[in-house]
């Protein structure tokens, strides 16, 4: 029972570097998820949960709206590609950062949405758009589900190595099918065309064309929307409270009547869902579905992301994702400006993009939000401090 | 899914089912019974036939020296250990095959050795963690917002304000524990058990750590605590625990050396013996020295 005599202790993974750093932060590592569920704040904001993230989203719907209008086609394909990133990193985050748990198989689950999106449009009436998202989802949450059960018992590198072989193995489940799923070469996706609205939605707001690519980046831009409404949502709630109880510590987690294994599982689930809609929007932005797009290092380029933007927010998410998105063309335009040739600057870009990553690793260690969070609360607490103490 | 159906647990398990739901108001009636509680690691025997009945409302002592088995018992009552023989029943059923995270929903709560309190949560959170078995609103309306959910989440929030008033912490309520002094945290984790409002508190060391002033505070407020519940106390402090307790189960080397009223513990020779006068000073041999192996039965 050592682990009840000390459980201070007993905070197992390796992913927080635990106390002084962080007096009055949460601790370090995972600063960007852990904003209150419970504390009222003084502000102008609705106090009502739904109002206030329904008013972020129609912000954000403006936003995004506003910014796939200024800018040139090129970008809104990039954007596109952004969003299936920005939903699966956002998943990810929520089962990283506020549960603890560690998964390089999100490459995988978003390969199983991706390859049940190709195979409902392959059909000769397809469904309605949604509702072969939706089916992409329910997929991937099953398999989700089958993980996650096998994952709620497994811990730190345990887990990472179990959904290691998931990330490695199933896109060989599409060359071993070659004659349903493509084999190598994939499956061709065809994206169902834009809806005769959004050519007049597009013309009344912008009077650009509404190109197809335009319509997919619009496509993601929802999908992302209603994602982190609907985690943002959880986050905020008893349910996002528990799981980071049961990341912190087990045993009292326990004590209180969670029982741990169901939400690691309940995580992990909501988690696959996320990744199955980045699938099915990656199908359809990308046109395939191929196993040469899920590989390890797709996993693992999320895992990045949502490093680098801190651990549990889904802003750190979205930029982590921005970063993924931009840097790399970003860098190699800038190469090629410095007179380097075309094959030095594109190995430019992966160069930086290490660079960042051990800068952040060094500097920001709870990714850009979460050291953010940390300063403001440090901050917060010296004023405290300062402040005469009552009683 | 489990988690959406909590708070009501042991989903086709085995403890006892919800019929029996606490009711937070009334007098404490349910009481705790272990009987002939053996645990033996391997060939290590922890504990041997120990037996103890927490009674409603009563405070109940454990106390003996280091590797008595104290903690392991504390762990029997709580299915993080499973004994290898005896029995357990608590409200008049059986308990077996209990597990931790059951223990809630029966009404029954336990702090921590050290504080255990979750790092990355305020200290308002925390607590409303404790209050998890009051929770309502399942994943459905959690994930849309629902109004129902906000409803719930304020209901949990005055339930956690309020433990935390009781025991005095209410100010940390927006802080971190990591920042607090640790006779705070431990005010917190305290909170954390009570604010379910269980029928039987299981207090592992409560006043480790604390000041002499903190830790007479402490003694006052788990007798007004026996009002409304049961506890069972494992403490080193015998000064505290011999004010507290209303009966005292002394162990030693896994075995059961006495049983009673603090005053027949204190006068037991096999204590002082057991802690070899260490801190227990044997009054003159009184009327009623009480038998030495299980004694609470006769006594």
């Amino acid at each position: 029972m050592s682990d009840l005599q000390s459980p201070t202790n007993t905070t197992a993974e390796g992913t927080r570097t635990g106390g002084k750093a962080a007096e009055e932060a949460p601790t370090a590592a995972t600063a960007g998820a852990d904003q209150p569920t419970a504390t009222p704040r003084r502000s102008l904001l609705p106090s009502s949960t739904l109002l206030r993230h329904l008013l972020v989203l129609l912000l954000a719907a403006v936003g995004a709206v506003v910014l796939l209008e200024i800018t040139d086609p090129f970008t809104n394909s990039q954007l596109a590609t952004l969003t299936y990133y920005a939903i699966a990193a956002g998943g990810l985050t929520v089962l990283t950062g506020m549960n603890g748990q560690i998964s390089l198989g999100h490459g995988a689950l978003m390969a199983v949405g991706a390859y049940t999106t190709a195979l409902f449009l392959s059909a000769d009436e397809p469904l309605p758009l949604p509702l072969i998202l939706l089916a992409a989802i329910v997929t991937a949450t099953a398999v989700g589900a089958l993980v996650g059960v096998a994952a709620a018992r497994l811990h730190g590198p345990y887990l990472a190595g179990a959904t290691l072989a998931l990330a490695v193995g199933l896109p060989g489940l599409a060359i071993y099918f070659h004659d349903v799923l493509g084999g190598e070469q994939g499956m061709r996706v065809r994206a169902p065309r834009a809806p005769e609205a959004f050519d007049s939605f597009i013309s009344a707001v912008s009077g650009n064309s509404a190109t197809n690519t335009k319509w997919l980046a619009y496509l993601g831009a929802i999908c992302l929307l209603i994602t982190y409404f609907l985690l943002a949502n959880l986050i905020r709630s008893r349910i996002g409270r528990t799981w980071r109880a049961v990341r912190d510590q087990e045993v009292a987690a326990e004590l209180a009547g969670i029982n741990l294994g169901a939400w690691r599982v309940l995580a992990f689930v909501v988690s696959a869902a996320a990744a199955g809609l980045a699938g099915g929007v990656l199908a359809l932005v990308v046109r395939l579905a191929a196993p040469s797009g899920f590989t390890l290092v797709l996993s693992l380029s999320l895992l990045t992301a949502i490093v680098i933007g801190g651990l549990g927010s889904l802003l750190g998410a979205l930029l982590g994702s921005a970063l993924l998105v931009f840097l790399p063309p970003f860098v190699t335009d800038l190469g090629a400006g410095w007179g380097l040739d075309n094959t030095e600057a594109a190995q430019l870009a992966p160069f930086v993009y290490g660079v960042v990553l051990i800068v952040a690793m060094i500097f920001a260690p709870a990714g850009f939000v979460g050291t953010l969070r940390m300063r403001w609360l440090t901050r917060r607490a010296k004023r405290a401090a300062a402040q005469p103490s009552r009683g | 899914m489990g988690p959406l159906a909590q708070p009501t647990p042991s989903a086709g398990s085995t403890a006892i089912d919800r019929t029996a739901a606490p009711d937070t108001d009334r007098a404490p009636s349910a009481s705790l019974e272990m009987t002939g509680i053996t645990v033996a690691f391997g060939g290590v025997v922890a504990l041997s036939e120990v037996s103890l009945v927490v009674e409603p409302g009563q405070v109940h002592g454990l106390i003996g020296p280091n590797g008595a088995g104290k903690t392991t018992l504390f762990n029997v009552a709580c299915g993080i250990v499973r004994p290898t023989a005896g029995e357990m029943t608590w409200r008049g059923r059986p308990l077996r095959r209990l597990k931790p995270h059951q223990l809630a929903g029966l009404g029954i709560a336990r702090t921590l050795q050290g504080v255990g309190l979750f790092p990355g949560m305020t200290v308002l959170e925390n607590v409303m963690i404790g209050a998890h078995r009051h929770a309502r609103a399942g994943f459905g309306s959690a994930l849309l917002a629902l109004p129902r959910s906000d409803r719930d989440e304020r209901e949990l929030r005055a339930r956690a304000m309020t433990a935390l008033s009781d025991l005095g912490a209410q100010q940390h309520a927006g802080r971190y524990p990591g920042g607090l002094p640790y006779p705070v945290q431990k005010r917190v984790a305290l909170a954390r058990a009570l604010v379910s409002a269980p029928d039987l508190l299981l207090l592992d060391e409560p006043a480790s750590g604390l000041a002499e002033d903190e830790m007479h505070e402490l003694g006052e407020l788990i007798r007004t605590l026996a009002g409304r519940m049961s506890v069972l106390l494992v403490e080193h402090h015998m000064d505290l625990v011999m004010r507290v307790c209303d009966r005292i189960t002394v162990l030693d080397s896994g075995r059961q050396i006495a049983a009673g009223t603090p005053a027949e513990v204190q006068a037991d020779p096999a204590v002082t013996e057991a802690y070899l006068g260490d801190e227990v000073t044997a009054e003159e041999d009184a009327a009623g020295t009480t038998p030495t192996d299980g004694g609470r039965h006769h006594g």
